[in-house]
């Protein structure tokens, strides 16, 4: 096999990682709370500013802003739950929907403001890697294996807690859950900050391979969305696995035809699976 | 005769639902060691009865007091963890979730988390067709097996009352008389039981005391015996 498409193929299992922990935390919020974040990404955003201006300009160690912008972003989550969604969670679902797009373009202004539109670099240069004749960044095989890392934690606390088994069943039967003795809004905010801290925890790996500026959302936000579509909202572990198809399509796209190429690809297939399976590739 | 302390005692508790009112000013107790039934028509606010005792809605008027605490307004997360546990109608198990996933849902409370363990091995020791069906969806258990984890899983927090509502609703006659044997292994096990029930004639031999609840007031009460024995009830309920 050319060993340039067997790049890019495993450029795009490195790539499905990180939009697989994106789709993660967005179909969580989905699946328990019934409310898609459309500001999801522009969270992302705001933890890999964090990490920028606490390493670059404070001098914090990576580590340590990392896990800072991880809780930080988490703690917005809550915010976000508590403040815009849970006013309006008995409402029409498209309230939601405006409420959530209005913080979208919030977030982008309130960057714009503060950091203005520079694209800021954390200056890191991690190696690349050389494995027979493939070359691999080291900050996606990096990305890769803390998004699987990740990925693998939530699904131990999910399957394994108590905690985990209520935002399981929650969704199943909410009226109910006061008798299991669960408050469903406690339920609603500990869901809250884990799709927070798991949008910190893909700004940690993104700061790593992308510059940030206040529009990067936009080059993960629609993305993940069509992947959350495509592996039915609120299925986790079918958007995981339609993190990779789509990755492997924008990845091996880009090896045939152009990047730019590839992402229409991915949109195409997106629409034509749309019309093929609206309920999402692992519907019943 | 002195009446022991009642348990469970509701004192003029009304309820509605929106502007419909299903519960007009219910009296009844429970205590310790009793299996109370309540027996009545369809819409006779049975449910309603069940609802305003596990928390789900909130009593209008009226007092609700379990061993001895106002509990009355309480919301059931709470209400659960002082120890009673509702078994819903139509069991309202977790469909997606596994049989042994809903039984840990019921132990969900933090007072039972610790002795939860415990707990699960001895629902499987008392219903081992739990323990066989442990990893299968508990959407794909039959009748008679989702009413035994309904149980199952409302025995895991601990309960010092159980509040069983139609447990025999929508089951075939003869899954209709596992579901009240299991009632009666419950009672065997020293568990205080309120059961709402329309299946009258079974219901009589299990309780030993029962009330006749009808448009939402207690229309009757006595022993088991003296309803079965009552006219009323016969002709009724027990299609004498």
């Amino acid at each position: 096999m050319d060993i340039f498409l067997l790049e890019a193929i495993v450029n795009g299992i490195l790539l499905g990682g990180v939009l697989a922990l994106l789709a993660l935390g967005l179909n969580l919020i989905f699946g328990v709370i019934d409310v898609v974040w459309i500001a999801y990404a522009e969270l992302v955003m705001i933890g890999m500013y964090a990490i920028y201006w606490l390493h670059v300009f404070y001098g914090w160690p990576l580590l340590a802003a990392c896990a800072v912008a991880i809780l930080g972003v988490a703690l917005a989550g809550v915010l976000v739950h508590r403040l815009i969604i849970a006013p309006i969670l008995d409402t029409a679902p498209i309230n939601q929907l405006l409420a959530t797009g209005g913080l979208l373009f919030f977030l982008q202004s309130l960057a714009t403001l503060l950091f203005g539109t520079n694209f800021r670099n954390i200056g890191l240069k991690l190696p690349i890697i050389e494995i027979g004749d493939m070359f691999l960044s080291y900050a996606r095989l990096m990305a890769f294996v803390v998004a699987v890392l990740g990925a693998i934690l939530l699904w131990l606390f999910l399957s394994r807690t108590f905690t985990g088994t209520a935002i399981r069943a929650i969704a199943q039967d909410r009226q109910i859950m006061g008798l299991m003795g669960v408050e469903p809004k406690r339920v609603y905010l500990i869901v809250s900050a884990l799709g927070g801290g798991l949008a910190g925890l893909a700004a940690c790996l993104l700061v790593l391979q992308y510059d940030v500026h206040p529009y990067i959302g936009l080059s993960f936000g629609p993305i993940t969305f069509m992947i959350c579509v495509l592996g039915g909202l609120g299925n986790l572990l079918g958007g995981f696995v339609a993190a990779f198809i789509m990755a492997q399509i924008i990845s091996v796209g880009g090896f045939f035809f152009s990047i730019e190429m590839s992402y229409v690809l991915a949109f195409v297939f997106f629409i034509v699976l749309m019309f093929v399976k609206p309920q999402g590739l692992f519907s019943k | 005769m002195a009446e022991p302390q009642p348990m469970l005692a509701l004192d003029g508790v009304s309820a509605a639902y929106g502007g419909f009112q299903a519960l007009f000013g219910v009296s009844l107790t429970v205590a310790p060691g009793e299996a109370i039934g309540v027996v009545g028509p369809n819409g006779a606010g049975k449910t309603t009865l069940m609802r305003v005792i596990s928390g789900l809605i909130p009593p209008r008027q009226g007092r609700i007091a379990f061993e001895g605490q106002q509990v009355g307004g309480w919301p059931a997360h709470r209400i659960v963890a002082g120890g009673i546990a509702h078994v819903p109608e139509n069991r309202r198990l977790f469909p997606a979730l596994s049989v042994a996933d809903n039984l840990r849902m019921g132990a969900f409370v933090p007072a039972a988390r610790g002795r939860y363990a415990e707990r699960l091995a001895w629902v499987y020791e008392l219903f081992p067709r739990l323990k066989e069906r442990q990893h299968q969806l508990a959407g794909t258990l039959s009748g008679g097996e989702q009413q035994m984890c309904a149980i199952g899983r409302a025995l895991m927090s601990g309960p010092r009352l159980l509040l069983m509502d139609e447990p025999s609703a929508g089951l075939a006659p003869v899954v209709v008389e596992q579901v009240f044997a299991l009632v009666r292994r419950i009672r065997a096990e020293g568990f205080t039981v309120l059961i709402v029930e329309q299946n009258v004639r079974q219901m009589l031999e299990l309780v030993d005391r029962a009330y006749l609840l009808d448009v939402g007031r207690i229309r009757m009460s006595g022993t088991a015996a003296e309803l079965r024995a009552n006219p009323d009830i016969q002709r009724a309920y027990l299609g004498m």
